[in-house]
C-alpha cells in the first residue's frame, strides 16, 4: 500500500488573483492549514503565471513557517520538514475559451452545440445555422472577423440528409478561418453531426483545419449526446488555448495531476454536494472576467458562463448591460454619476485593486448584485431539460426551447445557494455575502445559503477529480474532509413568502423551536427584511402563510420543516419577488438603510 | 526581504525596443536583416483570399446537386467575368434552356456534388505591413514578417484607443497637471502627436480630430466620454481596431489625473521629435498596453534594456491606483507582513507609504510601481 499523503499544495490561478492552499493530515484527518494569495502575473513586467503561483506559495510559507520552495521550484514529496506530497492546480488565466458553434437548425442542433460548448466552459461568440437568416457571404465575413479559438460544427441526425450540414462545412472551408492566437497551427474544428457526412466533412475541412470528429451531438432528434463534444473541447482547450497563457507550460510540468479549468473544478464540486445531500443547488463563481453559474435541479446538472460579466476585467460591461441606474438602486447614498463611472472604469484598467474605503466597497457590492442577477437570467434561459450524457426530449420540447428555456430552475424548489468568487468569499462581513446572494438570486420559500469561505472550491474540485490510482483515494478523502470542515461556510437560511400582499401587511407567521427547547414566534411583513442570529444547528420551523401567500407548500398552505442557522442566522425576507425598490430616492435609501441595519451588513458610521 | 509583485507600466529613457511586424497570412518579406527602416517602409506583403460568392446552381436550374457538374461550362480554377455564363441546362430539343451567370469577377473555387453549390472567389485583397517605427530589421521571420528593433525611449500608457499612428511630438500642456483644452488645439497641429497634462475633454478630443491631429497622450480622460467617440459602451478593455483619425493614449486612468512626472518629463525632453504610437489595449491574459515609441538617433549598442525591478520593496517609488489618494506618488516606508483592516473592514496586506510627508497604510494591491530609468 502506498504511503499516506500528508500534505497537499493546491493553487488556483484566476484571471486576477492566484490562490494557494495547504492541506495537511493532522489528528487523523485532512484539514486546511494555511492559505496565501497574490496577484496573477500575466501582466508585464512578469508575463509568467508561475510567478504569481510562487508568490502565493511564498505567502503560505511565511505564514506556516514550512519550507515548500527551493528557489523557483516546489519541493515534492514531503520529507517531514520540507516540501509537500502533491501539488495540483486549476487555472482560468487563459482569458477564456472563445468558440463559434454551428448547427443546421438554430433551435435544435445549433442549441445543442451551444449547450455542449457552454458545458465545456467556453464563451460562445456566435451560433451559425442554416436558418439563421444570414446569407453565406455574411456568415463567412462573420467567421473571419471573430477569429474564434475553436469551432464546433453539428447538424443532422445520424443517417439522415447531409446536404445542410455540408453547406455549413463549405461555408467554413470558404472562410478558411484562422485561430485567434498564433499563425503556426490550424484552427481546431470539431465535427459532431450526422455520421453519414463524416467522409465528406474530412474532404472539405480536413486540409484547412485541425479536424476532430466525435459522435453526433444529436444522433436522433429526441436525444442529446453532449459528452463526447464537451470532452473534446476540454482536451483542445488545454492543448491550444490555456497553453497560450504565459508560463503555463511550466506550470503544467510542476503539477501531479492535469490542470483543470477553474469552472470545471467548481462545477464538479457543486455536483458532488447535490448528490451527497440529495438536494437542489445553485452555485455561482463570480470572477474578474466571467461569472459561472452551476445548478442541479431534479438531479440534472447545468452550467453557464456569462462571458463578460465580472468584477474587474468585465466590470464596465456589467455597467453597460445593467445600466447605471440598476447598479445605483442598491447604493444607499447619493453619488456623482460621472465620478462613479470613472472609478468603475479605473477598476477595469487596473483590475487587481481592492476597495479600501467603505464607499468603494458598497459600490463594488452593488455592481456584484447586478452581475449576479444578469448571469442568473442567462443561466435560467439555458438550463433546460438537459440530462448530461443523454437527454431524452420530445419533439414538442425541442420546439419550445427557444421560447421557454426555463424548464429546470425553480426557485421555490431550491434548497441550497452557494456563492464563491472574491466579492462573495472575501466580503468583510458574511452578512454582505448573504445579502448579495439573496438580492441577486431572489430565492423563494426556504433556502439555505452558504459561501466558499476562502474561495477554495476550485482547488478542492481538482483534488476530487484526481484519477491517478496512487493518489485518488487520499485526494478524494482530503477534498471531502476539507470541504466539510473548512470550505463551505453555512451562512444560514432565508425564508421568503411569495404572493400578492398589501404593503406592510403580514405575509406569514412563523414558530421556531430551538435545540435548547426554547421557542420563538416571528411575523414576516411585506417589504421587511429581518434577521435572527441562530448558529448552525437544527431549528424546527412551522410556517403559516396568509391567504394567497406561498412558502413552498402552496398558497395559504402551512409548512413544517427543519432548517439550519449559520454564521449569519435566519433571514426573514418579506420583500416579495421580484424585489422592487421604490422609485423615490429618499424612500429607496431609507429602505436600503433599514435592510442593511436589520442584518448588520455594514459598520455604523457616516454612511450607515 | 519582504516584497510584492505589482504590474508596472514602463517609462524608459532608452531601451532596445523591438516589435514583431507580422502578416495576417503567410506572404513575402520585402526587407533583409539589418536593413534600415523608416516607419512607412513596407516590410512584408501578401494577399488575403478574396470574398466568396456561393451560387446554388442546382436550385437556380431546378436540378439535383449531382447533376450540376454536367451543366457547368466552367471548371474549378477558371476565371470568370461578371455576367459570364457558368452553367446551362440542355433544355428541350435545344430550346427552353436555363442558365446561370456569374454575379462577380473571380475564380471558380469549388463545385460541390453533395450540395450543388458553386463557390466563386473574388480577386485577392492585397495586404501590406509597414515598419511602424524607424530602426533596423532585427530579425526576419521567414514568409511571415520581421522583428523591427530601434534604440528608443519607450512609454506605456494604461489605456488607449485607435491603432498605430506616427507624427512629431508637440508639447501643448506646460505642466503635468494642466488640462489640454480645445482652445489650445489648432489647425497647424495636423499630423502631430500632442502631449497634454492631466485631462482631455470630449470637446478637446473632437477638436483634435477636426484638426487632423495624429494622436494625443494625456493623463486622464472621462470613461463616459468614450461612448460618444466609440458609439458604444466600452464593456471590456480590448481596443485598437477603432477607425479614428486621432489615437488617444491615457497614461494614468479615467478622470482628471496629472500625468506622472517621469512620463511627462520624458515626453517633454523629446518635444519636436518623431514618434510612433499605438492605442491598442487588451487587458486580459497576454496583456497589451498602449505605447509611445520615440526612436533615438544614437545607435550605440550598449546594454540599454529595461532594468525591471523584482517588485515593490522598501524605498520603491509607487503610485496609488485606487481611491482614496488615487493617482498620488509616494515612497514605500515598510511592508508589514500582517494583514491589516481597512475602513471597508477588508483584511489586506498593506504597504506603508509616505506621500507628501504623511504616512498612509495602503493595500499593496492598490499600488503600482513607477519605473524610473
Amino acid at each position: 500500500m502506498s504511503k499516506k499523503i500528508k500534505s497537499i499544495l493546491a493553487t488556483d490561478c484566476g484571471s486576477t488573483t492566484t490562490k494557494a492552499i495547504l492541506i495537511e493530515w493532522k489528528d487523523n484527518r485532512y484539514r486546511l492549514t494555511f492559505r496565501g494569495e497574490a496577484p496573477t502575473t500575466v501582466e508585464a513586467p512578469f508575463e509568467d503565471v508561475t510567478k504569481g503561483v510562487l508568490n502565493a506559495v511564498m505567502e503560505v510559507e511565511e505564514l506556516s513557517g514550512r519550507t515548500i520552495l527551493n528557489g523557483d521550484e516546489i519541493i515534492t514529496p514531503d520529507n517531514g520538514e520540507k516540501g509537500v506530497d502533491i501539488y495540483v492546480s486549476t487555472s482560468s488565466a487563459g482569458g477564456g475559451l472563445q468558440m463559434m458553434v454551428a448547427g443546421v437548425v438554430k433551435s435544435m442542433s445549433g442549441e445543442s452545440a451551444e449547450r455542449a460548448a457552454l458545458g465545456a466552459g467556453s464563451i460562445v461568440m456566435d451560433v451559425l445555422a442554416s436558418n439563421d437568416g444570414r446569407l453565406p457571404h455574411e456568415k463567412i465575413t462573420r467567421i473571419r472577423q471573430l477569429r474564434p479559438d475553436m469551432i464546433l460544427l453539428s447538424g443532422g441526425t445520424d443517417g439522415g440528409t447531409t446536404t445542410h450540414v455540408m453547406e455549413l462545412a463549405e461555408i467554413l472551408a470558404a472562410a478558411n478561418p484562422r485561430p485567434r492566437l498564433g499563425q503556426n497551427y490550424k484552427l481546431p474544428v470539431i465535427y459532431a453531426g450526422n455520421n453519414k457526412a463524416q467522409d465528406n466533412i474530412r474532404k472539405t475541412l480536413g486540409e484547412i483545419s485541425d479536424l476532430d470528429i466525435v459522435e453526433n451531438i444529436r444522433p436522433v432528434l429526441e436525444q442529446e449526446n453532449l459528452e463526447p463534444s464537451r470532452d473534446k473541447i476540454h482536451d483542445l482547450f488545454m492543448e491550444h488555448v490555456m497553453a497560450q497563457a504565459p508560463g503555463y507550460k511550466k506550470l503544467m510540468s510542476w503539477t501531479d495531476a492535469p490542470i483543470m479549468p477553474t469552472p470545471g473544478a467548481v462545477g464538479s464540486l457543486i455536483e458532488m454536494i447535490a448528490k451527497k445531500e440529495n438536494i437542489s443547488v445553485v452555485g455561482v463563481d463570480i470572477g474578474g472576467a466571467t461569472t459561472d453559474i452551476f445548478s442541479v435541479f431534479e438531479g440534472k446538472f447545468n452550467r453557464t458562463v456569462s462571458a463578460n460579466l465580472g468584477m474587474s476585467y468585465s466590470i464596465c460591461n456589467v455597467l453597460a448591460e445593467s445600466g447605471l441606474d440598476n447598479v445605483l438602486r442598491w447604493v444607499p447614498f447619493d453619488i456623482d454619476h460621472r465620478n462613479l463611472t470613472n472609478r468603475i472604469g479605473n477598476k477595469m484598467i487596473r483590475p487587481t485593486t481592492v476597495p479600501q474605503s467603505l464607499e468603494e466597497l458598497v459600490v463594488e457590492q452593488a455592481i456584484a448584485r447586478e452581475a449576479l442577477r444578469l448571469s442568473f437570467i442567462q443561466h435560467k434561459a439555458f438550463a433546460t431539460s438537459l440530462k448530461g450524457v443523454q437527454s431524452e426530449r420530445t419533439i414538442s420540447d425541442a420546439f419550445e426551447q427557444s421560447s421557454s428555456g426555463q424548464s429546470l430552475v425553480n426557485m421555490m424548489e431550491l434548497d441550497l445557494l452557494v456563492g464563491s468568487g472574491g466579492v462573495l468569499s472575501h466580503a468583510p462581513r458574511r452578512q454582505q455575502a448573504a445579502r448579495m446572494l439573496i438580492d441577486a438570486f431572489m430565492p423563494e420559500g426556504i433556502t439555505q445559503i452558504a459561501v466558499d469561505s476562502i474561495f477554495m472550491m476550485p482547488q478542492l474540485g481538482v483534488l476530487a477529480n484526481i484519477d491517478s490510482k496512487e493518489l485518488k483515494d487520499d485526494a478524494n478523502q482530503a477534498a471531502l474532509e476539507v470541504f466539510d470542515n473548512d470550505c463551505l461556510i453555512r451562512l444560514g437560511t432565508c425564508i421568503t413568502p411569495i404572493g400578492k400582499a398589501k404593503p406592510k401587511s403580514e405575509m406569514a407567521q412563523i414558530s421556531l423551536s430551538f435545540e435548547d427547547g426554547s421557542t420563538k414566534k416571528v411575523a414576516i411583513n411585506e417589504g421587511s427584511l429581518e434577521m435572527l442570529e441562530v448558529p448552525y444547528e437544527p431549528v424546527k420551523i412551522e410556517i403559516q402563510p396568509s391567504r394567497g401567500i406561498d412558502v413552498g407548500a402552496g398558497k395559504g398552505e402551512p409548512l413544517s420543516s427543519t432548517i439550519y442557522g449559520g454564521v449569519v442566522g435566519l433571514i426573514f425576507d418579506g420583500r416579495n419577488r421580484p424585489i422592487n425598490l421604490p422609485k423615490d430616492s429618499s424612500e429607496r435609501i431609507q429602505n436600503l438603510l433599514n435592510w442593511s441595519a436589520a442584518v448588520n451588513e455594514y459598520p455604523k458610521g457616516d454612511l450607515f | 526581504m519582504a516584497h510584492s509583485y505589482t504590474p508596472g507600466l514602463k517609462v524608459l529613457k532608452k531601451t532596445l525596443f523591438s516589435k514583431e511586424r507580422i502578416l495576417p497570412l503567410k506572404g513575402e518579406v520585402l526587407v533583409k536583416q539589418g536593413d534600415k527602416l523608416s516607419p512607412e517602409t513596407i516590410v512584408a506583403s501578401t494577399s488575403l483570399p478574396g470574398n466568396i460568392q456561393m451560387l446554388k446552381v442546382n436550385n437556380i436550374l431546378n436540378i439535383e446537386p449531382g447533376d450540376v457538374k454536367a451543366c457547368l461550362v466552367v471548371k474549378e480554377g477558371d476565371s470568370v467575368k461578371k455576367g459570364e455564363k457558368i452553367a446551362e441546362t440542355a433544355g428541350l430539343l435545344g430550346m427552353f434552356k436555363s442558365s446561370v451567370e456569374s454575379p462577380t469577377d473571380g475564380t471558380v473555387e469549388s463545385i460541390s456534388d453533395s450540395t450543388g453549390r458553386v463557390v466563386l472567389r473574388e480577386a485577392p485583397i492585397p495586404v501590406e505591413v509597414d515598419a511602424y517605427v524607424s530602426g533596423r530589421v532585427g530579425k526576419v521571420i521567414h514568409n511571415e514578417g520581421i522583428i523591427v528593433t530601434s534604440n528608443a525611449s519607450f512609454i506605456q500608457g494604461i489605456f488607449g484607443i485607435a491603432g498605430e499612428k506616427q507624427g512629431a511630438l508637440q508639447l501643448v500642456s506646460q505642466d503635468p497637471s494642466e488640462e489640454l483644452t480645445a482652445e489650445k488645439i489648432t489647425n497647424d497641429m495636423a499630423g502631430k502627436i500632442l502631449i497634454g497634462g492631466a485631462f482631455l475633454s470630449l470637446e478637446a478630443y473632437k477638436k483634435a480630430m477636426s484638426c487632423n491631429v495624429a494622436g494625443i497622450v494625456i493623463g486622464g480622460f472621462n470613461y463616459y466620454d468614450l461612448k460618444e467617440i466609440l458609439g458604444y459602451n466600452l464593456g471590456v478593455a480590448i481596443t485598437g481596431t477603432e477607425k479614428l483619425k486621432t489615437a488617444l493614449i491615457v497614461t494614468e486612468g479615467y478622470g482628471s489625473i496629472p500625468m506622472s512626472k517621469a512620463t511627462f518629463d520624458l515626453l517633454k525632453s523629446h518635444n519636436g521629435k518623431d514618434a510612433s504610437i499605438n492605442g491598442a489595449t487588451q487587458i486580459r491574459a497576454g496583456v497589451i498596453r498602449p505605447e509611445i515609441v520615440i526612436p533615438l538617433k544614437d545607435e550605440s549598442s550598449e546594454d540599454i534594456s529595461s532594468n525591471v525591478q523584482e517588485g515593490i520593496q522598501k524605498g520603491s517609488v509607487v503610485r496609488v491606483i485606487r481611491s482614496p489618494n488615487f493617482g498620488k506618488i509616494g515612497t514605500v516606508i515598510s511592508l508589514p507582513a500582517e494583514l491589516q483592516k481597512m475602513e471597508s473592514e477588508t483584511m489586506v496586506r498593506v504597504a506603508e507609504i509616505k506621500i507628501d510627508d504623511k504616512n498612509f497604510l495602503i493595500p499593496r494591491a492598490n499600488l503600482e510601481m513607477v519605473e524610473l530609468q
